[in-house]
C-alpha cells in the first residue's frame, strides 16, 4: 500500500466577505439538525445550515444573519467560544462549506469540529474575545467589504485593521503545505505500520 | 506533559511515526462504523480506488436511523431504508462483520462493542460518533472522528492525531441511593464547563469510580465529550476483567484471555504516573442531577435552586439567558414539580441492562402518569433479550411504558421517535441541545434512569429518593 502522495491545494489565505454568528457553545445540532443527516452524500446540505435558527415551525424565515441578503455571498464566518461542540458529524462543516464558508474565525472551537474543518481545508483560526467582538461589529457594518484570513502569516485583515490570530501549528503546517488531506500520507509507509502492529498483542498478525 | 499514564502507554504502543505536520500517526485497533457517518467515507474510498485495509478490525451496526417499532424490511422511511441498504452493500463488499437486526446482535454502537467483547483495554478505538469516548470505560483510548477520518482509517487503519494533556479526575465518596454515575459526570461538566476538557483526555479515578460497575463507568466516559474532552477512560481492573471474561470473545477462549490480561495490566497508569492536571471531586454529598437549560453543564441537584444568569461566571451568562428563555424555567425555584410530557429511557449513555434494572425497581407497582408518554428503548437486542428474561418488558408495559426495539431512538432526531411541538421531556440521554430530540420548540431535561421513570410515574420532575422512601414505609 504505497501510493504517490498527490498534490493537494495549499490554503495559505482565504479572502471574502464576512458573516457574524454570535453566541457561545453553538453545537453541531444547531449548525446542522440531525434530521438532515438522513442522506448518503453530503451534496445539498448547504441550504440546511443553521436551519432551525433560520426558519420557524412553518418554515418562514426568522431573523438570522444567514437569511440576510447582504451576507449571502459571505465566505468568512466569525463566531464566539466553543463553536461546533457536541456531535462529531462532519455533516456540519460540510453544510457550512456548501453554503459558501471557506474560513472560520472564533474565540475557540470544539476539537472534533476543527479537525473536521481541517480535513476539508477550512481554517479555524482563533482570537481573543475583544478582537472577535470588534470583528463581528465591523462585519455587521461592512458586509460587502472583504476580510483576509492569512493562515500563513497568522493575521486577519479587514478595513484598516490587521489582527494577529492564533493558528494551531498542525493546522498551519497542513494548510500552508497542502497536506490537509491525510489519506495518501497515512498510507505511505506500510512498513512502519506493520512494525507497530507487531508490538500489539491484541491485533491478529497477517 | 503527562508520563506513564494509560494514555501515554497506549499512545506509545500505537504510534507509527510523527508526521511532517507534527501530528502522530496512530494505529487503530478497532474501527466501529454505523449508517449515519460511513456512507460518504465508503464513497470517497471508491473514488480514490482504495479498499478497506483491515476489515477484520472493523465492525458495523445500525443505530441512528433504525426504527424502534417495526424493524422489518424495507423500513417504512425511505431515507432510513436507503441508508440501511447502503451499509449492507458496503459491509458485504468490504467483508466487514455487521451486527444487523436479523443477527440478534444489533444495537447502539457503544452498547454493541462492549457487550460482544470487541472493546478491550489497551486498544485504540475510533468511530464516526462523538460518544465513542464510552469505550474508555474499559481502559481503551477511544474517540469520535469525522467522516473524512473514517475514510482515512478505512484506507490505512491509522489516524493522524495530536497528543493531548491528561487531567486526572479523582472522585471520592459513597453515592447516595438514587444517585448514579450519570449524576457524577453531570456535576463534573457543571464544574469544569462544556469546554473545560478541550485539549485534555480525562482519566477518571478514585474510590467512587473503582466501586462503579462497568455500566456506570460507561455512562461517565460516554459524556466526556459533553465536557469538551474527546476521550475519557478508567484504568482496567477486576471489574473490567470480569465483564470481559463473560463476553463472546473470551467466554470459550480463556487462554487468549490470560494472554491479553498481561497486556491489559501492563497498560494501567503507574502509581507514580504524572498528570498535567488533577481535579478532586467529592461525590458523597451529590444529589440526583437535572438540567435546566440547553447544554449539559446547565444542571443542578434536584432540590437546588436554578441559578439566575447573573450569578453564573461571566462566560456562561449570555447562554444561560437564552437557555432559560427556551426552557421557561424560573431562577430561584427548583426543577422539582416541573411537568413533563415525555420520559425517554434509552441511548448510549443509559440503556444497558443495569440501567433498565434500576429503573424497573422504581417502576414496580406504579403506573405511568396519564399525561406522560413513557418510552423504554433497550440499547441492543441482547440487552432487550436479557431484560425480557427478567420480565422487564411486562413490568414496563403493564405500567404503561412503550417497550421498543433497540436504536438511538429519541436521543437524536434521525428516526421516527421525536418530541413534538413544545414537549418537555426528561431523558436518560446525553444532550439537551435545542432541536436534538426532533422538535426545535421542545426542551430536554437530562437525568439518570431512575429519575426518568420517577418523573414518568408522577408526571413531574421529582427527587427519586422520595419514591424510595415511600416504598420503605
Amino acid at each position: 500500500m504505497t501510493d504517490a502522495v498527490e498534490p493537494i491545494p495549499s490554503v495559505e489565505s482565504v479572502t471574502g466577505t464576512g458573516i457574524p454568528i454570535r453566541g457561545d457553545d453553538i453545537d453541531t445540532d444547531q449548525i446542522l439538525p440531525s434530521r438532515f443527516m438522513k442522506v448518503v452524500t453530503f451534496e445539498g446540505l448547504g441550504e440546511f445550515s443553521f436551519f432551525d435558527k433560520r426558519f420557524d415551525r412553518d418554515d418562514n424565515p426568522k431573523d438570522h444573519p444567514m437569511n440576510e441578503d447582504r451576507f449571502r455571498d459571505a465566505s468568512v464566518m466569525v463566531v464566539n467560544g466553543n463553536f461546533g461542540c457536541g456531535s462529531s458529524r462532519e455533516h456540519a462543516p460540510q453544510a457550512l462549506l456548501r453554503w459558501g464558508i471557506d474560513a472560520i474565525i472564533g474565540e475557540s472551537f470544539a476539537e472534533i469540529f476543527s479537525g473536521n474543518c481541517l480535513a476539508l481545508g477550512i481554517p479555524t483560526v482563533t482570537a481573543d474575545a475583544k478582537t472577535i467582538d470588534h470583528l463581528q461589529e465591523w462585519v455587521k457594518g461592512h458586509p460587502r467589504e472583504e476580510i483576509t484570513v492569512d493562515v500563513a502569516d497568522r493575521t486577519v485583515s479587514y478595513g484598516e485593521h490587521t489582527a494577529t490570530v492564533t493558528v494551531d501549528d498542525v493546522q498551519h503546517e497542513a494548510l500552508v503545505d497542502g497536506t490537509w488531506d491525510m489519506t495518501a500520507l497515512l498510507r505511505s509507509d506500510s512498513d512502519a505500520i506493520e512494525r507497530t502492529v507487531a508490538q500489539l498483542p491484541y491485533v491478529p498478525q497477517r | 506533559m503527562s508520563t506513564q499514564t494509560l494514555y501515554d502507554k497506549i499512545w506509545e504502543r500505537h504510534k507509527v511515526k510523527t508526521l511532517p505536520n507534527g501530528q502522530d500517526q496512530l494505529f487503530v485497533g478497532l474501527h466501529l462504523i454505523h449508517e449515519a457517518t460511513s456512507p460518504q467515507a465508503f464513497e470517497m474510498l471508491r473514488e480514490a480506488e482504495l479498499e478497506v485495509e483491515r476489515p477484520d478490525l472493523t465492525h458495523a451496526t445500525v443505530d441512528h436511523i433504525v426504527p424502534t417499532d417495526e424493524q422489518s424490511r424495507p423500513f417504512e422511511d425511505e431515507a432510513a431504508e436507503s441508508m440501511m441498504a447502503e451499509l449492507e452493500t458496503n459491509t458485504q463488499q468490504a467483508n466487514i462483520e455487521f451486527s444487523d437486526p436479523e443477527s440478534g446482535d444489533q444495537g447502539i454502537v457503544h452498547v454493541v462493542g462492549p457487550e460482544q467483547g470487541l472493546t478491550q483495554p489497551g486498544m485504540t478505538i475510533v468511530c464516526g460518533d462523538s460518544h465513542t469516548s464510552t469505550h474508555g470505560a474499559f481502559g481503551a483510548l477511544a474517540f469520535g472522528i469525522g467522516t473524512s477520518q473514517v475514510r482515512d482509517v478505512f484506507a490505512s487503519q491509522t489516524i493522524a492525531m495530536e497528543k493531548q494533556r491528561v487531567r486526572k479526575i479523582a472522585v471520592s465518596g459513597e453515592l447516595d441511593d438514587g444517585v448514579e454515575a450519570k449524576d457524577v459526570i453531570l456535576s463534573i461538566i457543571r464544574r469544569l464547563g462544556t469546554d473545560g476538557g478541550v485539549g485534555y483526555v480525562y482519566e477518571y479515578a478514585g474510590e467512587t469510580i473503582e466501586n462503579l460497575d462497568m455500566e456506570g463507568r460507561m455512562s461517565i466516559c460516554n459524556m466526556s465529550i459533553e465536557g469538551g474532552a474527546r476521550a475519557g477512560y478508567v484504568n482496567p481492573d477486576e471489574t473490567t476483567f470480569e465483564w470481559l471474561a463473560a463476553t463472546d470473545r473470551f467466554e470459550t477462549d480463556s487462554d487468549r484471555f490470560d494472554e491479553l490480561r498481561e497486556y491489559w495490566e501492563s497498560i494501567r497508569s503507574d502509581p507514580d504516573a504524572t498528570y498535567d492536571d488533577v481535579v478532586e471531586v467529592d461525590a458523597g454529598e451529590l444529589e440526583p442531577m437535572v438540567t435546566w437549560g440547553t447544554t449539559p453543564s446547565q444542571c443542578v441537584g434536584v432540590t437546588e435552586p436554578i441559578p439566575a444568569p447573573e450569578d453564573l461566571p461571566a462566560g456562561r451568562r449570555e447562554t444561560a439567558v437564552e437557555a432559560q428563555a427556551h426552557t421557561g424555567v424560573t431562577p430561584g425555584e427548583t426543577m422539582e414539580g416541573r411537568e413533563i410530557d415525555v420520559a425517554f429511557l434509552g441511548s448510549c449513555t443509559n440503556a444497558r441492562l443495569r440501567d433498565l434494572q434500576r429503573a424497573a425497581d422504581i417502576v414496580e407497582g406504579r403506573q405511568v402518569h396519564d399525561d406522560v408518554r413513557g418510552l423504554v428503548v433497550p440499547g441492543s437486542h441482547r440487552v432487550k433479550a436479557a431484560a425480557e428474561e427478567r420480565g422487564f418488558d411486562e413490568l414496563f408495559t403493564n405500567a404503561g411504558f412503550e417497550w421498543r426495539n433497540p436504536g438511538c431512538s429519541m436521543c437524536t432526531g434521525m428516526n421516527a421517535d421525536k418530541l413534538e411541538d413544545d414537549d418537555v421531556s426528561i431523558s436518560s440521554s446525553n444532550r439537551n441541545f435545542v432541536g436534538r430530540q426532533g422538535s426545535k420548540d421542545a426542551s430536554t431535561i437530562l437525568a439518570n434512569p431512575q429519575m426518568v421513570v420517577a418523573a414518568a410515574v408522577t408526571g413531574t420532575v421529582i427527587d427519586v429518593r422520595e419514591l424510595k422512601e415511600e416504598v420503605a414505609v
